[in-house]
């Protein structure tokens, strides 16, 4: 019962007022930082080749040295300009992790509806699967699953959206469920619209909003994930200018701060602006629904 | 609550001698050992997974060229199995506690999971203590000063908090705390001069009080910090904010009001009836804050040298010692819906809710 009544609530939130709400939330200084730095990211990815003073792959220079007006950000263990590979590595991050959460978002949020529409043993099969995924904590399955494909780029954004869908497939069936035995939705079947017409036409367009919006909220997240498996080494293969892998590139030459401290200050700013962002999107769709989908560590 | 719907189960637990809460339990307890039965089936799934021809791994390429010893080798391994039975082999072993053996150290993975685990242990135990401390305190301050510079601050602090790449705060504030200002110990669980304190639990402070060796425990303690702290922020920004929403959302109720209406003392009403009543939700979220502190030990502890579950799983990974890895794997999934389990047999003695429903 109050599951329906908080999704109902929801829905309807999104539907009429979600606009308006939103855009006054997004007024607040933290989501205008976070906004702004993520638009500065976006920028970097977009100009990298034209913004790096130097080619992030090249070894010419002098190993380790530090930051000097020359190379602002230092050089690293092989001699190329870390801070080439920092702007760089935005064109290996961000745009992953954003795919990452896309097809996890389109996946988990199918799957979801699937569950919660038609019930019964397809519920029981999809929602036993996610709860297995829950049952690890995440960065440790998805650690096992990319050791067990082999470390690559591409498997490590596998293993990550084996471990997110579930997320979505949650969040998606409980908002189907609310939805199934909407007037509107028994009209439209009433009317003779099929099983799928009715879930597609129906029942996703008007549950699908606030989904999309945790989605958004999510691509920290993944970065953070994502570093943290290329810092393991199941990521990104050297020489790829990866964030995570240069940390671990710093770890191993640890006297040469320069090395990590850039990379992760990438990582940290993104990530933290677009948890600002999401901070402001999340109090504008609905302080109370946050924790019930957020609660999901890393 | 309808009388009819509440009492026919109340008599057919009566009549089977059920406790309500006994039936809680048990439901949670089938549906645990059923997740556990799911992990192995993931870790099995997973190494049936790898490309890598086992028998390739195992056999030198001249025997492996030979068609003979490579299907001697495969009875031998029981691989020329079908599928299901290779898995309740392999279950058999797990119970057993044979998890084979890892390609890099040559030994058991049971044997380093053994020594390792008490480690992380400690180093984790430490950090969810810290954790909750802060991240429950500072959500209860900034819900009671709710929309003030404080709650704005606590909320950037805590969002700072899940911002932060732990691998990559391990290294600045071991740069900075040990590497330039020497106010704690490098790496490692103990002072290179220290002898460890004889094996009781295998946790180094524990161990040592136990002896009553003070020096022992204060530099185990010393070791703790930096890496306790640095594995606690994140788990800190996840209670905080956590915390904050419960608290908010129990001030709110009318118990609440009518004690300040009563005009009991502030701290009096907090203590008894606000922090009481938020207790449910927090105590549910502990689980998956347990959870990141594991994950986040993967990615902490090479960078102090702890030798526990975290360094274990990032050389394994680092090395692709496949044996290893899913060991971890099994091990902290088996921790991790152990502890969700206590956490849900928690909730059941502290909400009345959950023992009639």
């Amino acid at each position: 019962m109050t599951e329906r009544g908080t999704t109902d609530v929801l829905a309807v939130q999104t539907r009429r007022k979600g606009r308006l709400r939103i855009s006054k939330q997004l007024r607040t200084p933290l989501a205008i930082t976070g906004g702004a730095i993520v638009v500065f990211w976006l920028l970097v990815a977009v100009f990298a080749p034209w913004l790096s003073p130097y080619d992030p792959l090249a070894q010419y220079f002098q190993r380790l040295q530090a930051p000097s007006a020359e190379h602002w950000f230092g050089t690293d263990q092989v001699g190329r300009d870390v801070l080439s590979r920092v702007i760089s590595g935005a064109q290996v991050s961000i745009p992953l992790a954003v795919m990452l959460v896309v097809f996890a978002m389109l996946i988990g949020s199918l799957l979801g509806a699937i569950a919660g529409y038609f019930g019964k043993a397809i519920d029981e099969t999809i929602m036993r699967i996610a709860d297995l995924v829950f049952a690890f904590p995440t960065i440790i399955l998805a650690m096992v699953i990319a050791a067990a494909l082999g470390p690559s780029l591409t498997n490590a954004v596998i293993a990550m959206l084996i471990v997110s869908w579930p997320a979505y497939a949650r969040v998606t069936r409980s908002l189907v469920l609310g939805a199934r035995n909407a007037e509107y939705v028994i009209a439209g079947r009433l009317l003779g619209n099929g099983p799928f017409t009715s879930l597609g036409k129906d029942i996703l367009p008007n549950v699908l909003s606030p989904v999309v919006v945790l989605a958004t909220l999510d691509v920290g997240t993944a970065i953070l994930l994502l570093s943290g498996l290329s810092f393991l080494g199941l990521g990104a293969v050297p020489p790829t200018p990866d964030w995570g892998s240069m940390v671990a590139d710093g770890v191993q030459n640890f006297s040469s701060w320069w090395i990590a401290v850039f990379p992760g200050l990438a990582i940290l700013t993104v990530v933290l602006a677009f948890n600002f962002l999401g901070d402001a999107l999340r109090d504008a769709l609905d302080p109370r629904s946050q924790e019930a989908v957020q609660g999901r560590a890393l | 609550m309808p009388v009819s719907s509440n009492t026919a189960p109340e008599k057919q637990g009566a009549r089977a001698g059920i406790h309500p809460l006994a039936r809680y339990l048990g439901v949670r307890a089938a549906l645990t050992i059923l997740l556990l039965f799911g992990v192995t089936l993931v870790t099995f799934t997973l190494t049936n997974l790898v490309p890598a021809d086992p028998v390739q791994a195992a056999l030198g390429e001249q025997a492996a060229a030979n068609p003979e010893i490579v299907a001697q080798f495969r009875e031998n391994a029981g691989l020329d199995q079908p599928l299901p039975v290779q898995y309740v082999t392999y279950l058999g072993n797990v119970l057993q506690g044979d998890l084979g053996v890892s390609q890099q150290t040559r030994a058991p993975v049971s044997n380093d999971l053994g020594k390792a685990f008490p480690a992380t242990a400690e180093l984790a135990l430490t950090a969810i203590l810290i954790s909750i401390v802060l991240g429950v305190g500072l959500g209860m301050w900034a819900a009671l000063r709710r929309r003030t510079i404080t709650d704005q601050v606590i909320r950037v602090v805590s969002l700072v908090g899940i911002s932060v790449p732990s691998f990559w705060l391990a290294l600045v504030v071991y740069f900075v705390f040990f590497s330039q200002l020497r106010w704690f110990p490098g790496s490692g669980r103990l002072s290179p001069a220290a002898i460890p304190p004889p094996k009781v639990t295998g946790m180094y402070t524990v161990d040592s009080l136990l002896a009553g060796q003070w020096v022992t425990f204060a530099d185990a303690v010393a070791h703790l910090i930096l890496p306790a702290a640095v594995l606690a922020l994140y788990t800190i920004g996840l209670l905080t904010r956590f915390a904050r929403s419960a608290i908010l959302e129990v001030l709110d109720l009318d118990y609440v009001r009518a004690a300040r209406a009563k005009g009991l003392p502030g701290r009096v009403v907090v203590s008894r009836y606000v922090l009481r009543g938020a207790l449910v939700p927090i105590i549910t979220v502990l689980g998956v804050a347990f959870g990141s502190l594991l994950s986040g030990t993967v990615l902490v502890e090479k960078v102090y040298s702890w030798h526990g579950l975290g360094e274990y799983a990032y050389s394994a990974a680092t090395k692709l010692d496949l044996p290893a890895i899913m060991g971890v794997g099994l091990v902290v999934g088996c921790v991790y819906i152990g502890l969700n389990f206590l956490v849900d047999v928690l909730y059941g003695f502290i909400d009345p809710r959950v023992r009639v429903a």
